[in-house]
């Protein structure tokens, strides 16, 4: 069925200026949206946008302060979750909720009316797994397994309830290439069969080439709606900023001047029952090169980082090298004393305090390489607080944080913000290796473009900067080499204009080597 | 039906500094009641409550002498708690800092020089901090919980120190009471002033919470204390150790309930005997509270509960009601301040629905 064929009944759902007022603010503001029965339709927006609470109202998760929600032409109210499933609304939603001590049976028993037989639900699983291509072992423990095989669960959990609508909320973002293209096949499936699906991404060229529509929100208003195939990644990236995004001049002529950071045969046994183990993980960044990381969640990406800033040193010194010195027995303050700066995933409770101001979480990270300017006092070391304010003022006109006031709990501001801060922390330093841990991770166009070209600065000014990040659009963007670690090994690093997505997608797999064909059966 | 504590957005600026205010209100409104319902005016009660104890100088030489330890190991306690480790056990700290520094006037009372009094409140400090480093080790390198071990290790210390009195420390001219001899004039802590008895722990006490509340205030240290009790793992990027501030945080709040421990002996009773503390170590955890872990704040709190201590005296004098009944007001401020705060933070919703709805899917 086409979009075009779909456009010209009633629709499935209708919106009709739906409002959602959190105080005065407008997370969403008079929107309208039709999906068609038979449809892939596309929700776009950045983060903020209001996506997500639309979706929440669609679902029963949040109450609508106006507006009506048109369910077949008919008026409904959806006050739970529960009245949505009733609806034959299903949602599969981007943070999994499972418990992983549970099997796959089990988890799926949980979300329906208790009475049904254990082994019913088993049995009506598996025959719905198979007809959609989702395998999945009903006895397998959800801790054993991988996130696409997780999400799975979700999709089948959905399934069970026969919705017509099934909502997704940035499906992809866990999965590696190869996952999502046999996610696509099913929601083609789901389609030809006349259901309908809500896809929610900010990936372009995903939305491009699966879906029917697309509807594109900013600030909580509708910019757009369109027939992606008839647009450019260009073009709707438009509609989802609302100007132009300032493209990545990438670090392609940099000089390469000295290994900056190593590791060498770097293992670490996992810390605890959920963490991973890292085995002989072995990388060589230069001056002036931006080794990026790709990998899918999970796979060791916190435990690289927790041995390369040494917040949890390793015992072999010559593990882990900065500047030529054997560093890896050495804590995260002498590796910042080195020369080397730091910028982990997590921004609230690891990068930044929320509950501080801004001019504390600078003397967070800065504490030690800053001494002589930040504190007072010799061993009293009392801090500075007049010196650090100037030089975290200097920080927010740097990176162009934009905040409430002049020196706001880290909190307060938005993740974009935070995250520019939180970067232009260690830049401020000019530091001679940079690592970071997914720098962009739900942070906004405008300020990813930002950051991401601060770090393809750093680079070219001589110093080693090393990106771990999900996001291939990103390590595209910045990466001189790029390295895919897979269940705590990392491959070796390839210059970045001889990958593709493709290869990446197979290393991400840990399939070193082996063909195409093979791989796409390994799940 | 189900009820859930929701956090505010916009928790009030307003009433999360009248909170302790607010507390007292309640608590004193609950008093009222409580005394109304044994009989007994209430408003004749409040007043030799809380205002009598006020108008003389004698009791307001009581109450310095009573908010000294609470001044002492509440502010220690408030770098504690900050820090996210929860020593309960100060009221062990506090019976091991006396009998350390009890050490030099009862085991060498034969020993007379002007060394003796600094070395009994340095014993006294070390006693404390010793003890305390019993849960600092186990938590450190056992991961085992501070709240249990440290409050198991206050009824050892009481059982040890009522052993000594009545076996080894005990004075052979007492009678066989069970007491230690008497402290020389020179293990005393002077008095403050002339008009009464307070002594010099009134003054640690001030020192020691001013002292504190600089280093909270302007220095890296209090810092830290800051980043480690918010989060752990923004500490360890910061480069401190959760480790070593269990250490700090723990020896430094055991060795301030030891301070006032020996002040305490020292200054007020002048002798070991077995019960040398009306629970000073766990009403200082109330004043930690209502000071909200603030070293000032905890001058005026320390000062506050002294007079629930002074006033319960009094008011089992004229009104003849039981002593408990200063527990019990004691109790309701805890419960008071810590039921303000929550409902400043956190708003209460009634959840009606059924179970089985409310755990479909995972609608968060």
């Amino acid at each position: 069925m086409s979009a075009v064929g779909a456009s010209g009944g009633s629709p499935l759902l209708a919106v009709r200026s739906l409002t959602k007022l959190f105080g005065s603010f407008a997370a969403c503001n008079a929107i309208d949206l039709d999906i068609q029965p038979g449809e892939i339709h596309a929700l776009l927006g950045e983060n903020g946008a209001g996506k997500s609470t639309l979706v929440k109202m669609l679902f029963g998760v949040l109450a609508p302060t106006s507006g009506q929600i048109l369910w077949k032409g008919e008026p409904v109210r959806i006050p739970s979750p529960g009245a949505a499933r009733r609806l034959g609304i299903g949602m599969v939603f981007q943070h999994f909720s499972l418990f992983e001590a549970l099997t796959v049976a089990e988890n799926i028993a949980l979300s329906l009316s208790p009475g049904i037989s254990l082994s019913k639900v088993a049995e009506e699983a598996s025959r719905l797994s198979h007809l959609y291509g989702l395998p999945l072992d009903p006895k397998a423990h959800v801790a054993d397994l991988s996130v696409g095989e997780r999400q799975r669960i979700e999709i089948v959990r959905a399934l069970l309830q026969n919705p017509e609508l099934i909502i997704l909320d940035e499906p992809t973002s866990v999965l590696t290439p190869q996952e999502a293209d046999r996610l696509f096949e099913t929601l083609a499936k789901l389609k030809a069969e006349g259901r309908s699906v809500l896809y929610i991404s900010h990936r372009l060229e995903e939305v491009q080439r699966i879906c029917d529509r697309a509807t594109v929100l900013r600030h909580g208003k509708v910019t757009g709606a369109c027939d992606p195939r008839q647009e450019t990644p260009a073009s709707l990236a438009r509609m989802m900023v609302g100007s132009d995004v300032a493209s990545v001049t990438a670090a392609g002529t940099n000089t390469k001047g000295d290994v900056l950071l190593e590791a060498r045969h770097l293992g670490v046994p996992a810390r605890t029952p959920f963490a991973v183990a890292l085995k002989n993980v072995c990388l060589k960044v230069r001056g002036g090169e931006v080794l990026a990381i790709a990998g899918v969640a999970g796979n060791g990406q916190g435990e690289l980082f927790d041995a390369l800033s040494g917040e949890y040193p390793v015992p072999e010194a010559a593990a882990v090298s900065i500047r030529g010195k054997a560093a890896g027995n050495l804590g995260i303050t002498a590796r910042r004393l080195m020369g080397a700066g730091f910028v982990p995933e997590e921004r609230h409770g690891h990068a930044a305090v929320p509950a501080l101001p801004l001019s504390d979480n600078l003397v967070l990270a800065r504490n030690q390489s800053d001494r002589k300017t930040f504190l007072a006092g010799g061993v009293l070391g009392v801090i500075r607080h007049a010196v650090v304010r100037i030089a975290s003022k200097r920080i927010s006109e740097t990176m162009d944080v934009r905040k409430s006031g002049e020196n706001p709990a880290a909190g307060s501001l938005s993740g974009g913000n935070l995250q520019k801060y939180i970067v232009g922390r260690e830049l401020d330093r000019q530091p001679a290796v940079l690592i970071v841990n997914q720098p962009t991770w739900g942070v906004d166009a405008g300020a990813a473009s930002r950051i991401r070209q601060a770090l393809v600065d750093l680079a070219k000014a001589g110093s080693a900067v090393l990106v771990i990040s999900q996001d291939l659009d990103e390590i595209f963007e910045v990466a001189t080499e790029i390295a895919v670690i897979s269940e705590g090994r990392l491959s070796d690093a390839y210059p970045a204009h001889e990958l593709t997505r493709e290869k990446i997608g197979l290393l991400m797999g840990g399939m070193y080597g082996k063909t195409e064909g093979e791989v796409a059966h390994a799940h | 039906m189900r009820i859930e504590l929701e956090k505010r957005a916009n928790p009030s600026t307003l009433y999360s500094v009248l909170s302790p205010f607010l507390a007292l209100g309640l608590t004193v409104i609950a008093g009222g009641i409580m005394f109304a319902l044994i009989g007994k005016d209430p408003v004749s009660a409040l007043y030799s409550f809380f205002i009598e104890p006020l108008l003389d100088i004698w009791s307001l030489h009581e109450i310095a002498i009573k908010a000294a330890p609470l001044i002492l190991i509440g502010a220690g306690l408030s770098i504690c708690y900050r820090s996210n480790n929860w020593n309960i056990g100060a009221e062990g700290q506090f019976i091991m800092g006396a009998i350390a520094g009890a050490i030099v006037p009862v085991v060498f009372h034969d020993w007379h020089s002007p060394l003796v009094l600094p070395l009994m409140l340095v014993f006294g400090m070390i006693g404390g901090a010793l003890y305390a480093a019993i849960p600092a080790f186990l938590k450190a390198h056992m991961n085992t919980n501070e709240i249990l071990t440290s409050l198991m290790l206050v009824y050892i210390a009481q059982l040890f120190l009522d052993w000594l009195v009545r076996g080894p420390w005990r004075s052979p001219d007492a009678y066989n009471f069970p007491v230690t001899r008497d402290f020389a004039p020179e293990a005393i802590l002077p008095e403050l002033i002339a008009s009464g008895r307070a002594n010099l722990g009134f003054a640690f006490a001030i020192i020691a919470a001013v002292g504190l509340w600089l280093m909270m205030r302007y220095t890296l240290k209090g810092f830290e204390i800051t980043v480690l009790g918010q989060s752990e793992r923004a500490g360890r990027f910061a480069g401190f150790s959760s480790k070593r501030m269990i250490w700090f945080s723990m020896l430094l709040s055991g060795g301030l309930a030891g301070l006032a421990g020996i002040s305490e002996v020292s200054g007020t009773i002048g002798k070991l005997q077995p019960i040398i503390s009306p629970g000073y170590g766990f009403t200082a955890i109330i004043v930690a509270f209502l000071g909200r872990l603030n070293p000032l704040g905890i001058i005026a709190a320390g000062l506050f509960l002294a007079l629930t201590y002074v006033g319960g005296e009094a008011v089992q004098l004229t009104l003849s009601v039981s002593d408990k009944v200063t527990r019990v007001f004691q109790g309701l401020l805890l419960f008071f301040v810590l039921s303000c705060d929550t409902l400043i933070q956190y708003k209460i919703r009634l959840v009606f629905s059924r179970l089985g709805q409310s755990s479909e899917g995972g609608a968060h």
